[in-house]
């Protein structure tokens, strides 16, 4: 139907490292877990696949392990077609969400686990399991067994287990998804340390939109079995392809609005009936309904502006989340400070930085106004 | 409620350990102590103490006849204590290795029909093996496997295999997938990863089962009588043998057979009780 954006990021290779296309998998149960992925993935780039449970990102991962058999579609991988190859002819390095040592090894032994059918020495296994465990911080934990280790350090031990054998490609389930949030922040920064350190291509999976951000060279954002949006985080949260995508993607969401389009002075503007609010969008031509969506930091206090009352406050330290009452619906501000409750301010709604969306389709209707490369999306934008 | 506890599990441990005491104290008497009318209970070394006190004297001889053959019998006692532990032995072994086997493919494969395959196996434990006893004498006539002890084995192998698969399959399914999955990404096939990863963590499981296949084996009597009156005869079939006897049923020996028979069943138990128990934690996966 409508063809999801595909990111004009800029290639720095002819060739892409790691290529899906038309991935496709259905459960012999009838689920549709993927529904026909196109990616292609440089070398060294670091892929989030973003989206909310079930939308088929995990899938999407372990088939590019070989741990799910592809209904349709191809993985080629380094010019090889891997589609059908079982995982230990892939040269991947996986980490789980739930660590999946082995428990009746000690760490070191799970570290040299994946070199020891490789034909590597003894003396290059514990050479490199020295290298790794420094990385890693873990020298002190080699001899102890799985269930001694806490949450973050049973990661780093399987993170390094993932390492030691310099695969193709990491590929991360949730690696994070289980850890306290200290070591969450601690590990996020390492694995993107050492991706960039060892510039190997990375694929992580994860339902965490600031962690996706945080890391991405490139963000997947998926629903339903497919691709919502491709772009960088910059990409993704100022010009969401899609409603889904807008709300998705930051934390809170954008602010939507369901409104109507109208003639407006010099312009046309967006506004709800019955409320005497115009914000001018600068389209030449645009649909009679849209929904309006705008981020909560880009919306101010104002002397002048939309009028409205405060009915919640988000106090979080370094800002707040102020939910205001206003013609327009109830919008969420990023405000440097805490508001009242009941206070009647005035808000500026940045124009430059608006989001339009087709309320039948939830596509964008373009990128928001004042964008030098204004171009339409979606379906053709009938003038009346 | 310390206190408490022990007012149940004292008066408990001393009436499930009464028989046992019993057998032992039997052992330990001579052919007309252990028949006399009154009970004598407290063995002494005193050779001269006339039948029918509360004392009487022990004597190791039960266990010396155990040696010889005992009169109208082929062989001593030990030679049909081997043929249990051969047959038990093996018979455990092999279905805790079919049952794993089958139970790990039941378990990880998409097989059709899976649940009709189990409930099938299951099934076959729903009538008495004997039930079965007269095809499978005819059977083994044929095959000329009465008398032997690859028979008693196969025999018992068969029996035992669903329940070794139904175990078997219950504690594979509680490995989580992850650890093979982890093995096939490290480079492994999936046979390593089954060896390598699988074995080991079914190792609480295989002991389980191999205690229930031991002990179903250990005292099986129908078949084992049915099947043999000379060379594979197991120790339960050679001691209900010895009714009728032309001396009198040997009590003492008797005893002394029976404990030494039920002691490496009851070793095996405790050496694997804190598998059964299940004790070992199933890894660090959270679930």
């Amino acid at each position: 139907m409508v063809s999801p954006h595909r990111a004009t990021h800029k290639r720095e290779t002819p060739m892409p490292f790691l290529e899906l296309q038309n991935l496709q998998k259905t459960y012999p149960d009838g689920t549709r877990a993927v529904r026909g992925i196109d990616l292609a993935v440089d070398e060294g780039e670091f892929i989030v696949l973003l989206g909310p449970s079930g939308c088929g990102k995990t899938t999407t991962l372990r088939m590019i392990a070989g741990l799910e058999d592809p209904t349709d579609g191809q993985i080629v991988l380094g010019n090889r077609n891997v589609t059908h190859l079982p995982p230990s002819q892939r040269d991947v390095g996986f980490v789980f969400q739930f660590y999946a040592l082995y428990p009746h090894m000690t760490a070191k032994k799970n570290i040299a686990f994946p070199l020891e059918n490789i034909g590597t020495s003894p003396s290059d296994i514990d050479a490199t399991i020295d290298r790794v465990a420094r990385a890693l911080g873990i020298e002190a934990l080699l001899d102890q067994y799985p269930r001694q280790l806490s949450g973050g350090d049973q990661q780093r031990v399987s993170l390094a287990r993932a390492m030691v054998r310099t695969p193709d490609v990491y590929l991360m389930d949730e690696p994070l998804g289980t850890l306290d949030a200290e070591h969450r922040l601690e590990l996020r920064a390492f694995i993107r340390r050492q991706q960039l350190a060892l510039s190997t291509t990375a694929i992580y999976v994860t339902h965490d939109q600031e962690e996706a951000m945080s890391l991405a060279d490139r963000m997947v954002v998926m629903e339903g079995g497919k691709i919502k949006q491709t772009g960088s985080p910059p990409e993704i949260y100022n010009h969401p392809a899609d409603l889904f995508v807008a709300n998705f993607v930051g934390s809170p969401g954008m602010n939507l609005i369901d409104g109507q389009i109208v003639q407006h002075e010099d312009g046309l503007a967006f506004t709800r009936l019955g409320a005497n609010v115009h914000i001018p969008i600068h389209l030449r031509v645009a649909p009679p309904r849209a929904i309006l969506g705008i981020r909560p930091e880009f919306i101010r206090p104002a002397n002048r502006g939309v009028p409205g009352k405060v009915v919640l406050g988000e106090y979080l330290g370094s800002h707040a989340y102020v939910h205001v009452d206003t013609p327009l619906g109830e919008l969420v501000m990023h405000a440097p400070d805490r508001f009242a409750i009941g206070e009647s301010i005035h808000l500026r709604l940045d124009e430059g930085r608006v989001c339009l969306f087709d309320p039948d389709t939830g596509m964008a209707l373009a990128r928001s106004a004042g964008m030098k490369d204004v171009k339409l999306y979606g379906r053709s934008i009938s003038q009346n | 409620m310390r206190g408490w506890r022990w007012l149940v599990i004292v008066p408990y441990f001393l009436l499930a350990t009464l028989p046992l005491c019993w057998l032992f104290l039997t052992s330990l008497k001579t052919q007309e102590a252990a028949i006399s009318s009154t009970a004598s209970l407290i063995p002494t070394t005193d050779e001269n103490i006339a039948p029918g006190g509360l004392k009487f004297s022990a004597t190791g001889d039960a266990y010396r006849k155990l040696a010889t053959p005992h009169t109208g019998k082929a062989h001593a006692f030990f030679h049909y204590l081997f043929n249990s532990v051969i047959i038990g032995l093996l018979s455990a072994l092999a279905s805790v290795v079919l049952g794993t086997g089958c139970a790990y493919g039941f378990s990880r494969f998409r097989i059709a029909g899976t649940r009709d395959w189990l409930f099938f196996i299951f099934s076959t434990r729903f009538l008495p093996p004997l039930a079965v006893v007269v095809p499978v004498l005819m059977m083994y006539r044929l095959f000329d496997l009465p008398n032997t002890h690859l028979g008693l084995i196969l025999l018992y192998t068969a029996f035992n295999l669903s329940l070794a698969v139904w175990l078997m399959k219950g504690f594979i399914d509680e490995i989580p997938r992850a650890y093979e999955e982890a093995a096939l990404v490290d480079g492994y096939s999936p046979f390593q990863a089954f060896y390598k990863i699988i074995l080991p963590h079914s190792a609480t499981g295989m002991a389980v089962t191999a205690v229930f296949c031991l002990i179903s084996a250990w005292n099986e009597y129908g078949f084992a009588l049915a099947l043999n009156n000379a060379e594979a005869v197991t120790v339960p079939v050679y001691f209900a043998g010895l009714q009728g006897n032309i001396q009198g049923i040997p009590w003492p020996q008797i005893a002394a057979g029976v404990l030494i028979f039920v002691v490496p069943i009851a070793v095996f138990t405790v050496l694997v009780r804190k598998h059964l128990l299940r004790g070992v934690t199933f890894g660090t996966i959270k679930q």
